[in-house]
């Protein structure tokens, strides 16, 4: 790693204040994606600002609407969440499926979404559920957050306090691990309100996480895996790499959204 | 309690970029014992536990977060301590490999992988132990195989084929959880 600095402010306002002072400088959250890409030397951070001490970014909230979960919100505790688990199932099988257990009890959902890997997990929850993040500033719709490969719509300096999830009708994740490196090689997550069915696809896109349209529309009128028998999504805007061809995660990306559709409507 | 003033110096052709490196004092207690040392930011807990308190029964096994040598106990949460920054523990309890025996007693935990063979080369072997009391912690003295199994995935054997550790965890998790409990933490 190369050398940094590192401050640990007491007041979301003081991190605001870190970053505005020092446009080298990274905010670091759990740590899990962030340490190894300084340890490969990927990135070279001035200084990092941790906001494990900051007031008010952790926890999960029942809302009107949903669920309130702070930006520091560990995998752990979403995935062992009761409210989760009583309001959005899902996600609370989502987060227990991230990376493994110490992993878990480090990673963070806001640091997931700042980083918006293409084969995280959390941004298919993000975008199928239509959540909205929240950062000190304003709040960022789903469909406007993701950008593509690790972009976002955050600005510089923008910090993610927490992520508001509408509870839905049902809802479903499925992914298919790379065996090795157990990254999602195909992720979906299944969405259904009384209006749409979104389904959301990580792990496989070219441009990172994408809502796969043709298949939403096609569950909205008949929510049962079979509607996806004559549906795949475009392979051209799929990855292809060493793992496996576009071909492949598009076939990967049908049978993850069967089996979600099916687990949803269990 | 004993104090350890102790300084890791992590030598680095590249830390000219920034010559200010300035170095953090700070305090936690590691195996129960408190520590305060004076470390650069970058420092790795695992580096930390390693060079700077000879506390070596953690490994390195891989240094990308896949194989679990270095699994430690953090506030009694099992973390890969090559992915966590020395800092990120100020004001923190650590547990380490080192801190499971009581004396000359081994741990149960410990005991069930000795009894049971659950080891080959032994280099897993810290972090596998580390991560199975968490996971009693979590389940339970009662684990059955696919929770065992589903749940060591964070943690890479190259010699047993994880038969005999499996063995050794189910048997570990029992005695830990039975009368005589002789588990440290």
């Amino acid at each position: 790693m190369f050398a940094f600095t590192y401050q640990r402010p007491e007041a979301l306002s003081d991190a605001v204040g870190a970053l505005a002072a020092d446009g080298e400088a990274k905010l670091l959250a759990g740590g899990q994606t962030l340490l190894p890409t300084l340890k490969q030397r990927l990135a070279q951070p001035s200084a990092l600002v941790d906001l494990s001490r900051i007031p008010g970014l952790v926890g999960i909230t029942r809302t009107a609407e949903g669920l309130a979960i702070g930006a520091m919100t560990r995998h752990v505790e979403v995935a062992s969440s009761p409210v989760v688990r009583e309001v959005i199932p899902a996600l609370a099988d989502l987060a227990g499926g991230i990376g493994d257990v110490a992993v878990r009890n480090r990673g963070t959902l806001g640091g997931s979404l700042a980083n918006d890997d293409p084969t995280a997990d959390y941004p298919a929850a993000v975008l199928a559920l239509n959540a909205i993040v929240v950062t000190d500033r304003r709040e960022i719709p789903a469909g406007d957050y993701f950008r593509g490969l690790f972009e976002t719509a955050l600005e510089e300096g923008e910090i993610i306090t927490r992520v508001d999830f509408p509870q839905v009708e049902c809802a479903a994740y499925m992914k298919f691990r790379n065996p090795a490196s157990r990254y999602a090689m195909a992720g979906v997550f299944v969405a259904k309100t009384a209006a749409e069915v979104r389904v959301a696809v990580t792990g496989a896109g070219q441009s990172g996480v994408f809502l796969w349209t043709e298949a939403g529309e096609a569950l909205t009128s008949d929510f049962s895996p079979q509607v996806l028998d004559t549906l795949t999504p475009d392979p051209d805007e799929l990855m292809s790499d060493l793992h496996g061809s576009a071909a492949y995660r598009a076939q990967l990306v049908k049978v993850m959204a069967q089996r979600a559709v099916e687990k949803a409507a269990r | 309690m004993t104090q350890a003033h102790v300084s890791v110096q992590t030598q680095d052709s590249a830390q000219a970029r920034h010559n200010a490196s300035a170095t953090i004092a700070i305090s936690l207690t590691v195996n129960g014992r408190a520590v305060s040392a004076v470390v650069e930011p970058r420092t790795l807990l695992v580096q930390f536990l390693r060079e700077a308190l000879d506390l070596t029964g953690t490994h390195v096994g891989c240094d990308t977060s896949q194989c679990g040598a270095c699994v430690v106990h953090l506030d009694g949460e099992a973390v890969k301590s090559c992915t966590t920054l020395a800092v990120q523990a100020d004001g923190r309890a650590v547990t380490t490999i080192e801190g499971l025996a009581q004396g000359t007693t081994l741990h149960p935990m410990q005991e069930a992988f000795r009894e049971h063979h659950g080891l080959q080369c032994g280099f897993c072997t810290p972090g596998m132990i580390m991560s199975a009391v968490d996971l009693v912690a979590r389940f339970g003295p009662g684990l059955d195989e696919p929770t065992i199994r589903d749940n060591l995935d964070g943690n890479l054997c190259r010699c047993t084929g994880y038969h005999n550790i499996v063995r050794a965890i189910t048997a570990g998790a029992q005695a830990m959880g039975a009368p005589r409990d002789l588990a440290a933490e």
